[in-house]
């Protein structure tokens, strides 16, 4: 009954458009930067691949716990003699020199990205790094304006915020984190993901371009073990955690009886909701959108397709369509749509579970394409006749693949897009404006896109309910999370 | 012949109902002389749990009510508790073993804190909420809703503790499931009586007596229990494996004070915040 469209003949034939990758100067080796200054940690090291190719772009020092403690005491002395007595004022032009070295440098910080993480260029320049210039330039006027978010007067940042981040967009979490808490008056250790370390390694250069005081912030490279020990250590007051559910609530379990702040952005199973009413090509650009963006390596991903049972066909027809015409590739070709899949072991993850839907008798449907032998890929894919019962309709899968479950009344649409652990964000597709509010009232979900979706602004709050984790980043909730009462 | 007192029998109140422990439990309670004053029902791991299936029960229809009438009934609360002050005066004095001029002091207090609760329903979400200036043609505003149901370990202030707990959990749209203080529960009781002819609907507030060591763990590890507040937990081991269970589905903690806190403050705003969740909502700009 779907007509599956034809890939043999597309309607044109693109040339290769890289962006050069002369921009970047990748060292052979990274230490940990701490105290304003690279070192070498005590720990082994590791290394950063391109996850298109598997190349080897460098070495990264594993920072211990000696290096972790290191970096605290850092951050403690500056946050003492430095940061948290400098008036506001002065904070704020320290962001703001930060902000423009990013648009500044933005190009270098864009290919990087895309190299390390193997994001799409127009995804790492047109939405990546502007963001994060973005954040800085937000945050920056807020650092002598405190008094006036909502706490009192003369409200006090936390001190030392120990801050862990994903590999899904490096240094727009990082900007999430490190701005905000910089405008508050703390002062941070950072850990950027394991497989994604590089970008953070060069807002490190940055913040010595910009005579950003040492020790305001440190960062600190490694994996689990690193991020446990900037979650433990004692004299780190406020922890901000994006990743997993699972490390989120291992993360609550570890500050359980201490007196540290935290906020944590967890995962999602979002639903995007298409009434019969919605403007279809919008709704299915919507769709791609959602779940395709970064390789649908975004924890907001609407990664449930909810469709009005009476359209089912038509969206799904047309989503098929559309999707055939999506590039996959080189990630630094700037034709490209979908990139590389961050690690072999997301890859093995996207794998397995997408068996399961197989093997749960979900329907597999993907985009017919050539994949690159070398590098970590996979296709975008949809999996229709799934039920609420399946695992890819319960458990956050983290890559290009869509479930689709139809629904015919707004009552049944509610249920079903609650009915999961998750509550972090969701999206509504209708023309009937009434509908739209009601459904954003009874969605469980922090963020809520209507009639668009993975739209991001540092003056929005961003995070989720039930265990998409607690507390937001962005807007004036954001600054908050860094600040407590003069009265606390 | 002098007459008889007709003395009342202290139950549970969960679902807007005064049933008995299901286990049949009570426990002696005894006022500030260290003679008996009642029995209370001593609430088991199932009441805890039919107290939760209540409060979610409720959560629907009370987190839907509008903010006027939310803030309505709070203060329908404080009115039906002035009229029965000096039943809770005489509590709190045999309990407590206060003056008179010091528990009329903390029952005025206590309807004075639901009054001021009551004002609050219709202003926390324009105090919090907030239209944000996207950079693109997008409506975009973000509003604070209730977490979910609320379990909370009431502090040792037998009345106005309870209230300055319970009433910001109820105002923002929250319901909750209430272990009274293990030493002074009966007031607690008492005051669910007041709930119960307050227009409050049924499960809104649900309140436990018996052993906050027994009940707490259940309801800290409770997976349709979104908040927990450890005002009245008084053993920091106890507290912290309480936090360690509430990760179980990430449940927002409020921790423990350091001391009790002076309850005839005046409060901030944190003791609702700490119940809400912020929503963003987008949507295009266009013609």
């Amino acid at each position: 009954m779907v007509k599956v469209p034809d890939t043999a003949t597309p309607f044109f034939e693109y040339a290769p458009a890289p962006e050069s990758r002369s921009i970047v100067d990748i060292k052979p080796s990274y230490g940990l930067f701490v105290d304003g200054e690279f070192v070498d940690g005590h720990g082994r090291s590791f290394k950063t691949i391109s996850p298109s190719t598997e190349e080897v772009l460098a070495e990264v020092a594993e920072a211990d716990e000696a290096d972790v403690d290191l970096a605290v005491k850092a951050a403690r002395r500056a946050y003492t003699r430095v940061w948290s007595r400098m008036p506001g004022s002065e904070r704020a032009k320290y962001l703001f020199r930060i902000a423009r070295i990013i648009q500044e440098r933005g190009r270098e910080l864009a290919v990087l990205e895309s190299i390390d993480n193997g994001k799409p260029i127009k995804e790492s320049r047109d939405v990546d790094v502007p963001t994060v210039a973005a954040h800085f330039f937000y945050y920056a006027g807020w650092a002598d304006k405190l008094d006036h978010a909502g706490l009192g007067a003369d409200p006090r940042p936390h001190g030392v915020a120990g801050q862990v981040i994903p590999w899904n967009f490096p240094l727009l979490m990082l900007a999430w984190k490190v701005a905000p808490a910089l405008a508050a008056g703390n002062t941070v250790v950072l850990k950027p993901a394991e497989t994604t370390p590089l970008t953070a390694l060069l807002f490190a250069e940055i913040c010595q371009q910009a005579d950003l005081p040492p020790g305001v912030v440190n960062i600190v490279t490694g994996a689990g073990a690193t991020g446990q020990a900037i979650v433990a250590h004692p004299d780190v007051d406020k922890v901000a955690f994006t990743g997993s559910t699972e490390v989120g609530k291992a993360i609550a379990r570890t500050v359980a009886g201490t007196r540290k702040k935290v906020t944590l952005e967890l995962g999602g199973k979002a639903a995007n909701i298409v009434f019969d009413d919605a403007p279809v090509d919008q709704a299915v650009e919507g769709i791609v959108n959602g779940i395709f963006f970064n390789q649908g390596h975004v924890c907001c991903a609407g990664s449930r397709l909810l469709v009005q049972e009476n359209v089912a066909d038509e969206v799904l027809e047309r989503l098929k369509r559309r999707m055939s015409t999506l590039r996959m590739g080189d990630p630094l070709d700037k034709n490209t749509d979908i990139g590389a899949i961050n690690s072999g072991e997301q890859l093995k993850r996207i794998r397995e579970l997408s068996e399961v839907g197989d093997a749960e008798g979900a329907e597999r449907w993907e985009v017919a394409c050539d994949l690159p032998t070398k590098g970590f890929w996979f296709p975008p894919t949809i999996f229709t006749g799934v039920s609420q019962a399946h695992r890819i309709a319960r458990e956050e899968i983290f890559g290009p693949v869509l479930s689709v479950l139809t629904f015919r009344t707004p009552h049944e649409a509610v249920e079903k897009a609650n009915n999961t652990p998750y509550g972090l964000s969701a999206g509504v597709w209708s023309d009937k404006g009434s509908r739209i509010l009601w459904m954003a009232n009874h969605l469980r979900a922090g963020v809520v896109w209507a009639n668009t979706f993975n739209k991001f602004d540092p003056t929005s709050p961003f995070g989720g309910y039930k265990e998409s984790g607690y507390g937001r980043e962005g807007g004036l909730p954001g600054l908050a999370a860094y600040l407590k009462g003069a009265d606390a | 012949m002098a007459r008889i007192d007709v003395k009342k029998t202290y139950k549970l109140y969960i679902g807007g109902q005064f049933p008995r422990s299901e286990s049949g439990r009570s426990y002696v309670v005894n006022d500030a002389k260290g003679a008996l004053q009642a029995n209370a029902s001593q609430a088991s791991r199932k009441d805890a749990r039919d107290a939760v299936v209540a409060a979610r029960k409720a959560f629907g229809g009370w987190s839907g009510r509008t903010a006027y009438n939310r803030g309505q009934v709070v203060y329908r609360i404080a009115e039906v508790l002035e009229g029965r002050r000096d039943q809770f005066v005489a509590e709190l004095r045999a309990s407590e073993g206060v003056a008179g001029a010091k528990a009329n002091a903390a029952v005025d207090a206590a309807i004075d804190r639901l009054v001021w609760y009551a004002g609050w329903a219709d202003k926390i979400t324009q105090v919090v909420g907030t239209a944000n200036p996207v950079a693109g043609p997008y409506f975009n505003i973000s509003s604070p809703e209730p977490t979910g149901v609320v379990a909370v370990v009431a502090p040792r202030s037998p009345l106005l503790g309870l209230v300055s707990v319970v009433a910001p959990v109820i105002t923002t749209g929250n319901t909750c499931v209430v272990i009274a203080s293990e030493p002074h529960p009966l007031t607690a009781i008492t005051l669910g009586e007041v709930m119960a002819t307050s227009d409050l609907p049924g499960g809104v507030v649900n309140v436990l007596t018996g052993s906050v060591a027994e009940i707490a763990p259940w309801l800290a590890s409770h997976m349709d229990v979104n908040g927990l507040d450890l005002t009245g937990v008084e053993d920091a081991d106890l507290a912290t494996s309480l936090e360690v269970a509430a990760a179980d589905n990430l449940k927002r903690v409020r921790r423990a004070p350091a001391a009790e806190p002076d309850w005839l403050a005046v409060p901030g705003t944190d003791r609702m915040t700490d119940w809400l969740e912020t929503k963003t909502v987008w949507h295009p700009i266009g013609i």
